[in-house]
């Protein structure tokens, strides 16, 4: 069928698009729209550091600061980072566990688009009368006395996509347990696989705290509730809590699955098998599992009392142990291994010293006294940005390169790409590693300018210098992507020639059904395993050649989160336009009648047949 | 081998720079230099934690840096397949048990200063007569400006702190409008001003300010808390006991009713009173509750609206358009005063005007 869609005209492929649910096309879907807005983020990082740069600059106005600062935050974690995550683990993890689809592909295209109608309202507060400017963690007190749009647009675009999060993650769990293929055990299952579905456990557990918080702050501040408003009894404290019961999981969700790719890059080039696989698996459930545990140290200045602080402390503390135990593992990986120094791996090796710069950081934050110091100033802008820049960010653009071939056929300039690493590389170090000293320095953050004579002028300057690295670092990515494109040289299977697991096994490009029949999995890095033995399929199989069951695809989930767009519309200008509460019905109206179109009509999928398969077999390549 | 050599390089280079930075950044701003025993507990843990954590970085490096010199694949040959080691468990308890170790060494000395630093008892112990031996002070933290009532000595200042040294000083924190957070980064951490509660802790101070660049400490608001976060900033004038009783008592004396020297400061009262006076106090006897900063020690401030330097011009520029200079704050541009009748000040108007709040002092 993809072979097909390349003979459709623009609005034939757009349809196919809208209305695929195809694991495999809303990873594409999930890259364009995340790479969208990491560049709208990236430009808002840009224009922060243009204004940094240099003392009492009037660059940007101090109003407009906040809600650049807001918007960069928000769309890096929930709208670039999230989504570009989604789509490796819609691209590989299917494949990777031997599944023909993810269990319920209706609702990965609905997730999709909810996410997708919720960043777009999000950044449509820019043409609306100004952007949320309460920062990312949007705390009650500022965000209730917000005046105009910015935080509603913040509040409900977050609800609409986070949505589309929580039914993502579901998905992916129903999938890694239901799906997987005969002899994939658990601990067989590639530390990618692995990673998403601690990663998914996290974002069933903690997006919910994050809804309640927001639908708290909608009905404050657009139906006139007073859940955060303390003279009317409310409680802004509870709003920190909410956020970071959320908060502090949410970035175990983004740094998991970061680990995962780096896994999957250290044992490919390493050539070698992960060291200590089951370590790796427990280390990371026990990530998992205490990231529930420690988001009050993300407060420990909002004065919650000596002994809650000092419980969150050594709790942080402990999460630096199965952390350190990965860090080990990976290196010895590479120990007694054969090395190619690939752009994934270039990125794999760049992301050790990086992310246990910015995870001793943290356990330097993690002792509470000295946090009183080191929160809220520019030491922990230094520690995110190390650990999400450093982790996250390396693993997104490391995973690009190491699985273009597999979305694409086609692979990334190596060359290329290894420019763009070093320039990357070296910029995020020069912008971030000098501003854990101007936190030290006293410098807070969140700051639009800052006076020239305390000694920050120079830190700054340097730091804004290293801003201009990496932007030239993600332009040459891009002149690469697009000259690849261009050039459309199909590379076929097992690209990097040591790939170990299922996906590298499947025959390129990916048929719409993936696999023709269901693999048969021997031990972990399967394809390794048969590689090994001689096998020229690449795979052994669990059942015959028989008909395959294919969903259909559905416009419904499209109309049913534009539905949500227009309620959205109506709950924002509630109490202000006279079409508030009708446009908020209507909206609501699509999305319930789509969900009653999907409830009543019966859509039993298609079948591709046994003959269809066979024929192709005879005709088709590996 | 060359990349590898650099990494090494890079690292050391790092670490000398680390020990340079130490004896960085500005005196009175700095929390590398600590001015007083919380802040000196909390440098130390830095310290410590650095030192820990320089051990592990340093450890990490080692292997990696061998692994990606040993084994790189050009060294190896092509067509060598590895061995498929599994894992070792000897290697994986060791790098088990030596972080706890670690951690539990930073761990004890953590809970240790998070009680200590919490321990506000001193606060409420009296001497024979009643009287509370610690000085506290009522921090009130406003859009954007900072208001410090000393509820035991019946005095009331603004912008600027003022705080003996040698001694524990209490400080209870609260927020007016939305959430800060006050922090004195040469003395100490920071904590919240939170809007629905008060939180309450010390800090202490070495020495008296007076030496420093500027005779004062820096402090800042660390929470957002609108466009002009950023110039939300106070300072901290430091006195030994001496000199901050005299100061407190020249504090209450300038509730006395008094004529000033100059005719043009004369006028500049009289305007002050017309258009001023309902939101600023110029006496600094009394408690809190103004709704601007309490005016009495104007004259001996460091800072014209927390940031600007404190001239008579950006006096003038500061009461003409406030808020061109301090964006969202809530005082009113004079002409929306409501004797104004949308007039702004004249030139001369705002010279008097200068000229008058230059001479609230208390000070010699």
């Amino acid at each position: 069928m993809s072979s097909i869609a390349q003979k459709k005209g623009f609005g034939a492929t757009l349809w196919d698009y809208i209305t695929t649910v195809d694991h495999k096309k809303i990873a594409i879907l999930y890259l364009i729209t995340g790479g969208l807005f990491f560049i709208v983020g990236g430009i808002e990082a840009m224009l922060i550091r243009i204004q940094l740069a240099q003392p009492d600059n009037d660059f940007l106005s101090a109003g407009l600061y906040n809600e650049i600062i807001t918007m960069h935050g928000t769309t890096m974690i929930f709208l670039a980072a999230m989504p570009l995550l989604f789509a490796y683990m819609n691209a590989v993890v299917p494949l990777q566990i031997g599944a023909r689809d993810v269990a319920f592909p209706f609702l990965n295209s609905l997730g999709f688009w909810m996410f997708f109608f919720g960043g777009i309202f999000l950044n449509l507060s820019w043409f609306l009368g100004g952007a949320p400017d309460a920062g990312w963690t949007s705390y009650a007190s500022l965000a209730i006395s917000s005046p105009g749009h910015g935080v509603d647009f913040y509040a409900l675009g977050l609800q609409i996509s986070g949505g589309g999060t929580l039914i993502a993650g579901i998905n992916f769990l129903v999938t890694i347990i239901n799906m997987r293929a005969p002899g994939m055990t658990y601990m067989r299952m590639p530390l990618f696989t692995w990673s998403t579905f601690v990663a998914s456990a996290l974002i069933l557990f903690a997006f919910p705290p994050l809804t309640v918080g927001l639908f708290l702050m909608i009905f404050d501040r657009m139906f006139g509730a007073n859940f955060f408003d303390h003279t009317m009894g409310g409680n802004t404290i509870i709003w920190e809590h909410l956020f970071w019961i959320f908060g502090h999981p949410e970035v175990y969700i983004l740094i998991l699955p970061a680990f995962g790719i780096f896994s999957e890059i250290f044992s490919t080039f390493s050539r070698k098998r992960l060291f200590g696989y089951s370590a790796m698996v427990f280390a990371t459930v026990l990530i998992g599992f205490l990231g529930f545990m420690v988001w009050a140290h993300h407060m420990f200045t909002t004065g919650m009392g000596p002994t809650a602080n000092a419980i969150f402390a050594v709790a942080t503390m402990a999460i630096a142990v199965p952390t350190g135990v990965k860090i080990f593992n990976w290196l010895l990986t590479m120990w007694g291994g054969s090395i190619k120094f690939t752009t994934p791996m270039l990125y794999a090796v760049g992301f050790i010293p990086s992310f246990v710069a910015g995870g001793v950081t943290g356990v330097m934050q993690a002792s509470a006294p000295l946090d009183y110091q080191l929160h809220d100033s520019y030491f922990i802008v230094a520690h995110f940005h190390y650990v999400i820049v450093g982790g996250t960010v390396l693993a997104l653009l490391a995973g690009l390169h190491f699985y273009w071939p597999l979305m694409f056929n086609t692979m990334l300039n190596e060359t290329w790409g290894k420019i763009t690493f070093w320039l990357f590389f070296t910029g995020f170090h020069l912008t971030f590693f000098i501003q854990h000293f101007l936190g030290l320095m006293g410098m807070p953050r969140r700051v639009f300018t800052y006076g020239a004579d305390q000694g920050w002028d120079l830190f700054n300057l340097i730091s804004s210098l290293g801003a201009i690295f990496m932007a030239l670092g993600v332009i040459f990515l891009l002149a690469n992507i697009i000259i690849t494109i261009v050039k459309d040289k199909k590379v076929g299977r097992d690209p990097w020639e040591d790939g170990r697991t299922l996906e590298w096994a499947i025959p390129q490009p990916v048929p719409f059904y993936n696999f023709k029949q269901t693999p048969l999995v021997r031990g972990l890095d399967t394809y390794w395993i048969e590689k090994q033995e001689g096998n020229k399929e690449g795979m052994i199989y669990a059942e015959p050649i028989g008909d395959i069951h294919m969903p259909n695809n559905s416009v419904i989930p499209f109309v049913m989160s534009f539905g949500l767009f227009v309620g959205a519309f109506g709950a924002l200008y509630n109490g202000e336009q006279p079409w508030a509460i009708p446009v908020l019905g209507l909206g609501l109206l699509i999305t319930f009648l789509s969900m009653g179109a999907r409830s009543l009509k019966d859509d039993l999928g298609y079948h591709v047949h046994k003959e269809d398969l066979l024929d192709e077999k005879e005709g088709g390549k590996h | 081998m060359m990349k590898g050599l650099k990494k090494w390089r890079l690292f050391s280079m790092l670490t000398a720079l680390m020990v340079f930075l130490a004896g960085c950044g500005e005196e009175h701003l700095s929390t590398l230099t600590p001015a007083g025993q919380v802040g000196r507990d909390q440098y130390n843990l830095m310290l410590l934690s650095t030192g820990i954590m320089v051990l592990v970085i340093v450890v990490v490096l080692v292997v990696y840096v061998l692994a990606i010199i040993k084994f790189r694949r050009s060294k190896v040959g092509e067509n060598t397949i590895p061995k498929q080691v599994e894992g070792n468990h000897t290697l994986e308890i060791i790098w088990t048990v030596v972080p706890i170790i670690l951690l539990l060494i930073l761990a004890v000395p953590t809970v240790t200063a998070t009680y200590n630093l919490a321990d506000v008892r001193g606060m409420d112990v009296k001497d024979e007569d009643g009287q509370a031996t610690a000085v506290t002070v009522n921090v009130k933290a406003n859009l954007y400006w900072w208001e410090f009532e000393y509820p035991n000595l019946g005095i009331v200042t603004s912008q600027e702190l003022v705080v003996p040294t040698g001694e524990k000083v209490y400080f209870n924190l609260k927020a007016a409008d939305v959430k800060h957070s006050f922090w004195i980064p040469a003395a100490g951490g920071k904590l919240d001003t939170n809007v629905d509660g008060i939180n309450t802790f010390y800090l202490d101070f070495d020495e008296p300010s007076e030496s420093l660049e500027d005779g004062v400490f820096y402090g800042k608001c660390a929470e957002l808390c609108g466009p002009s976060h950023a110039l939300m900033d106070f300072k901290v004038k430091t006195l030994d006991r001496e000199d901050f009783d005299a100061w407190v008592l020249s504090v209450k004396e300038s509730a006395e009713e008094t004529t000033p020297a100059t005719d043009v400061a004369q006028q500049g009262q009289e305007l002050f009173q017309q258009s001023c006076i309902a939101c600023h106090a110029v006496s600094g006897e009394g408690t809190t509750g103004g709704i601007g900063p309490n005016l009495a020690t104007f004259g001996d401030r460091n800072r014209v609206a927390g940031f600007l330097e404190h001239d008579k011009e950006n006096i003038k520029n500061w009461i003409s358009n406030p808020e061109k200079y301090k964006p969202g704050n809530l005082m009113p541009q004079p002409e929306d005063l409501p004797k104004r009748n949308g007039k702004e000040f004249s030139n001369q108007e705002l010279d008097a005007l200068a000229e008058y709040l230059m001479g609230l002092s208390v000070e010699d």
